[in-house]
């Protein structure tokens, strides 16, 4: 065996088995995400639960559990790649993410609540 | 000449190894490319987030124009979502072709994944299309003033990254699996598969929770 053999073959080996997906991986990550993006269509279609609030809470969390399978099955993130680098920018765009979009929202949503006219605005004299 | 032999074995060895290192654990090799690029992805994220934010402060300014319920249609959503997480799971099998070594592969599992996100690139412009014949226009409200720049920046990285999937097959067709060509389609991956996970939170937010609210 020589050693362009001896490596070809071992590269297969690593395919197979390691690296940064496996087709058995993919396939998990596949079959979740398939089952947590059609529960919240039918959730949203067919109005099954007859309470919007419920169906929202209920959307939202599917969908940041798919984000975090789709991160794991398909992004491949883990504690150690990059030496804990790639997942600490991970952790803190979350939380960038997070006040960003959330506290906008809120701020906002308390905005428009208090500042909303009583009363349709008296027309200025003349 | 035996120890000629096993000079040039080892430089191969030598030589293998440095693949192997990069291809193995983003540490090795060009792992800088991997952690840069993985914070631009980030950086990305971050866009998107004020995106959100934007169409989330937005999202019930109708300015007496039409609201979600009335032009959204969710089974062509649903359609759309499915494409785009076939072509996630197709690229999936792209780049386990391209760990085998298998050039073919790898080309055909990407052309696969290319016409997926072309397919939902053009429902999505058919959207569009639907809801400007409605008069549903940016212009109209501020609600969909936020809708399209939302949905479209993320319809434009899903353009480029067909682009970026052209670019690729005629680079692994001229020179292919080298390890220059092997470093670009990790990068491309990553950003597939994060354009999936961007539209997990557009289906959700932006169409999922408008008709239900």
């Amino acid at each position: 065996m020589t050693a362009h053999d001896l490596s070809a073959s071992r590269l297969h080996d690593h395919g197979d088995t390691l690296g940064h997906g496996t087709r058995r991986g993919y396939l998990i990550g596949f079959v979740l995400s398939v089952i947590l993006t059609a529960v919240p269509f039918w959730l949203v279609m067919t109005g099954a639960l007859h309470d919007a609030q419920t169906t929202a809470l209920l959307i939202f969390g599917l969908a940041l559990v798919q984000i975090m399978v789709h991160v794991i099955y398909f992004l491949h993130l883990d504690t150690r790649a990059e030496g804990g680098w790639i997942l600490m920018a991970f952790v803190f765009t979350i939380v960038i993410v997070g006040i960003t979009i959330g506290g906008s929202i809120w701020v906002m949503y308390h905005l428009n609540t208090n500042m909303m006219p009583p009363m349709p605005m008296p027309m200025p004299p003349r | 000449m035996t120890a000629q032999a096993t000079n040039a074995a080892a430089a191969e060895q030598r030589v293998f190894h440095l693949a192997e290192a990069e291809d193995h654990d983003h540490a090795g090799g060009n792992g800088a490319t991997i952690l840069g690029f993985w914070i631009y992805l980030m950086s990305d994220a971050l866009i998107f987030a004020a995106l959100f934010a934007t169409f989330g402060v937005l999202s019930a300014s109708y300015a007496g124009g039409p609201a979600p319920r009335e032009i959204f249609e969710l089974p062509l959503v649903a359609l759309n979502t499915a494409l785009l997480l076939i072509s996630s799971l197709t690229f999936g099998f792209g780049m386990i072709e391209m760990e085998a070594g298998r050039a073919r592969g790898t080309q055909l599992w990407l052309v696969v994944t290319a016409l997926f996100g072309a397919a939902f690139v053009g429902i999505e412009l058919y959207e569009f299309a639907s809801l400007f014949a409605e008069g549903a226009t940016p212009q109209r409200s501020a609600f969909l003033s936020a809708f399209f720049t939302l949905v479209s920046t993320h319809g434009l990285h899903v353009t480029f990254g067909l682009i970026w999937i052209v670019t690729m097959l005629v680079q692994i067709g001229q020179r292919g699996l080298v390890i220059e060509n092997r470093r670009r389609l990790l990068c491309l991956s990553m950003f597939w598969h994060f354009l999936d996970i961007i539209w997990i939170g557009v289906f959700t937010f932006v169409y999922l929770f408008g008709v239900l609210r």
